[in-house]
């Protein structure tokens, strides 16, 4: 089976340190690379603006783009999705969940969601300038 | 005041001081403990000829439901989406290729022997149909060792981010509240009704139970020493003396939090006596296989599920051939299926099951496997098995509860990564995944950056045959959807995880096909 690039890179790169530098620069690569990743807390997703908090929460199964994907099902892709044009609809899963997605409404104050719903409905190949606001998700809750 | 305390204020008191482990205690030894349904192997007999149940899905609900059902006389075809039998109970060995969704590869490069179980990993002794199962199929299992006395309890922010003994801890802890409550009672400070006679008990108790001196004090000597470790150990011939340890200060203890996880082996399925199979978790699914292998097509994803009164229709694609749609035809169907998946899936049910499936939400869960070049939590930290806690994101070291003492290498779990976490690390390629539980390893164990090999992380929510971790109920959602999600819907019934009050657990997915089945044998007998 074949590797992927990067995961080769990453190998070539670690045993290139293992062999040179023996495991101090480990050390180093792994601070490096890993320190600047931002981490929430606890059972708050620390994040606050828009573009983080997709990247907290959303990335990791619609992907860095919103492109989606699929297996033995799928997830959607957010880009250029017509199903966000009404707010309602992503405020009410981000909250709540739905097809198995997870509920981040306990994860999430009224401001996190309306800047993540707000940042995705503006970003991804997305145009809906009708802001949501803290009250709109509040009433979701 | 008065002198008596009731027995609820007791627990209560006794609860909120010991972080809700002494609590259980009580409570269990009270018999408020829930006992397990399963009853021992299912008989069921008399299945009409040439019937035919169709399953979907060869996780261990699929894969038990096939074995049962076929003994009881039925015809059974198995439909399963991975090129494996298993579903989540999983073990990742050496050699292995993993793709997630979003397209990231790993290869795991563990040595031979060495392996992750990305999903479950244990089994408590009162998990009695998985248990049976190991029985019956042979399987042999082993100790898990769950709660290490010589394991870390780690904050950030307490001791200067010094990783504690959990032996340390709870010795401290119990021994302060203890003392504390003997203050108390000493001074007729409860308030319930106690007679002197019980008030007489529960200091001797407290004594017996906190390690506390003939005055009620706990404080360094050989009464806390026996427990919570000397400085200098006792020895042999002119060996130097034993000296005892220096207890930790009390509000230290306490801003510390790190009796938070003192807790965390009293509920009921971490007590001791608690399994895993030998060689890894997979090892009871894949015996179940061997006996319903020839029932089972693999690489068969679902697309359609349709009933009427003749029977069930099924359409599936090979993913290993052609990709064009097939269709599988039965009487009645058994779905094992995540709900996260199923939830896309058309299938003709009634409302009432069809908003059961897309109600319920799934939560994430991150594991990461860590080879090192040898144990040296055993050789240099004497840490046999067991786990460590800390409040950073990998929540949990998992140490290996099999091969004590081997010279060679060694696989730790490396993170457990539960909440908001677990959709951060889900987000990053799997080698940041890697780094991150390397880095905040190393701040209980020094040797991880000398010592590492390699790892591999598996993020549930990327996991491509089910797309998260487990169905994550709430009560509201339970007192709505869960009945309905349970009936037979005309020829279907659903079974998992998913559809049990153990979410997450085997013994969950095992108890809810056992009794999925079962109503579907009465249904089908009774109408013929």
């Amino acid at each position: 089976m074949k590797k992927s690039k990067s995961q080769t890179a990453w190998r070539l790169t670690l045993a290139a340190f293992l062999c040179l530098a023996g495991s101090t620069a480990l050390q180093a690569l792994a601070a490096s690379d890993a320190s600047n990743v931002p981490l929430s807390d606890g059972w708050r997703f620390a994040e606050q603006d828009g573009e983080s908090l997709y990247r907290a929460s959303c990335q990791g199964c619609h992907m860095a783009n919103g492109e989606g994907a699929a297996g033995a099902g799928r997830f959607p892709p957010l880009a250029d999705n017509p199903r966000l044009a009404s707010a309602a609809y992503p405020v009410y899963n981000v909250l709540h969940g739905l097809h198995g997605m997870p509920s981040f409404g306990k994860y999430m104050s009224d401001e996190q969601v309306a800047a993540v719903v707000n940042y995705t409905r503006t970003h991804l190949g997305n145009r809906y300038l009708d802001a949501v606001t803290t009250e709109d998700v509040k009433k979701l809750r | 005041m008065p002198n008596t305390i009731s027995r609820r204020q007791l627990l209560s008191l006794v609860g909120k001081a010991a972080g809700g482990a002494a609590m259980y205690q009580a409570m269990s030894s009270l018999g408020f403990a829930a006992q397990s349904t399963y009853t021992g192997p299912l008989q069921l007999q008399g299945a009409p000829k040439n019937t035919t149940i169709l399953i979907l899905g060869a996780g261990i609900a699929g894969l038990v439901a096939a074995y049962e059902l076929r003994q009881a006389g039925y015809q059974v075809k198995v439909l399963e989406y991975n090129k494996r039998a298993g579903g989540r109970a999983w073990t990742l060995r050496g050699g292995d290729e993993y793709a997630e969704l979003g397209g990231a590869r790993q290869r795991c490069e563990f040595d031979q022997g060495h392996y992750l179980n990305p999903g479950p990993w244990r089994i408590p002794y009162n998990h009695h149909a998985v248990l049976d199962y190991a029985k019956r199929l042979g399987v042999p299992l082993e100790p898990f060792i769950q709660i290490n006395y010589n394991a870390y309890l780690h904050a950030r922010r307490a001791y200067g981010g010094k990783p504690q003994r959990y032996r340390q801890v709870q010795a401290d802890y119990h021994g302060y509240v203890a003392e504390l409550l003997g203050k108390a009672v000493n001074k007729n400070q409860l308030d319930a009704p106690l007679t002197r006679e019980d008030q007489e008990k529960l200091l001797e108790s407290l004594k017996s139970w906190g390690a506390l001196d003939k005055d009620y004090r706990y404080q360094s000597g050989p009464l806390s020493s026996d427990r919570r470790g000397y400085d200098i150990n006792h020895g042999g011939g002119l060996m130097p003396a034993a000296a005892p340890s220096e207890p930790l200060e009390l509000k230290e203890l306490l801003q510390s939090g790190l009796w938070q996880k003192l807790a965390a082996g009293s509920a009921q399925e971490f007590q001791s006596s608690i399994f895993q199979p030998v060689g890894g978790m997979d090892q009871i699914v894949q015996a179940l296989y061997r006996q319903v292998r020839d029932l089972v097509q693999l690489n068969a994803k679902v697309s359609k599920i349709e009933q009427g009164a003749a029977g069930v229709t099924v359409t599936y694609s090979d993913t290993d051939g052609d990709g064009s749609p097939r269709q599988i035809k039965g009487d009645w169907l058994l779905c094992t299926i995540p709900l996260s998946i199923l939830s896309q899936i058309e299938i003709d049910a009634g409302q009432p099951l069809l908003d059961a499936i897309r109600a319920v939400p799934y939560e994430n869960s991150v594991k990461i496997g860590l080879q090192f070049k040898r144990r040296f939590w055993e050789q240099d930290e004497h840490i046999y098995g067991g786990i460590s806690y800390t409040d950073q994101a990998i929540s949990t070291i998992g140490y290996p509860s099999t091969g004590f003492g081997h010279p060679g290498k060694g696989v730790l779990l490396g993170a457990y990564i539960w909440g908001p976490n677990a959709y951060e690390f889900g987000a990053l390629p799997p080698q940041q995944r890697v780094q991150l539980a390397l880095q905040q390893g190393a701040q209980l164990h020094p040797q991880y950056p000398a010592e590492f090999e390699n790892g591999i992380a598996v993020s549930w929510n990327r996991v491509p045959f089910i797309n998260g971790c487990f169905g994550a109920w709430t009560d509201e959602l339970r007192a709505q959807h869960y009945n309905n999600l349970c009936q037979i819907d005309g020829r279907i019934a659903l079974a998992g995880e998913h559809a049990s009050y153990i979410p997450a657990w085997q013994e969950g997915a095992v108890l809810s096909s056992l009794d999925a089945i079962s109503r579907l044998h009465a249904r089908i007998t009774s109408k013929v």
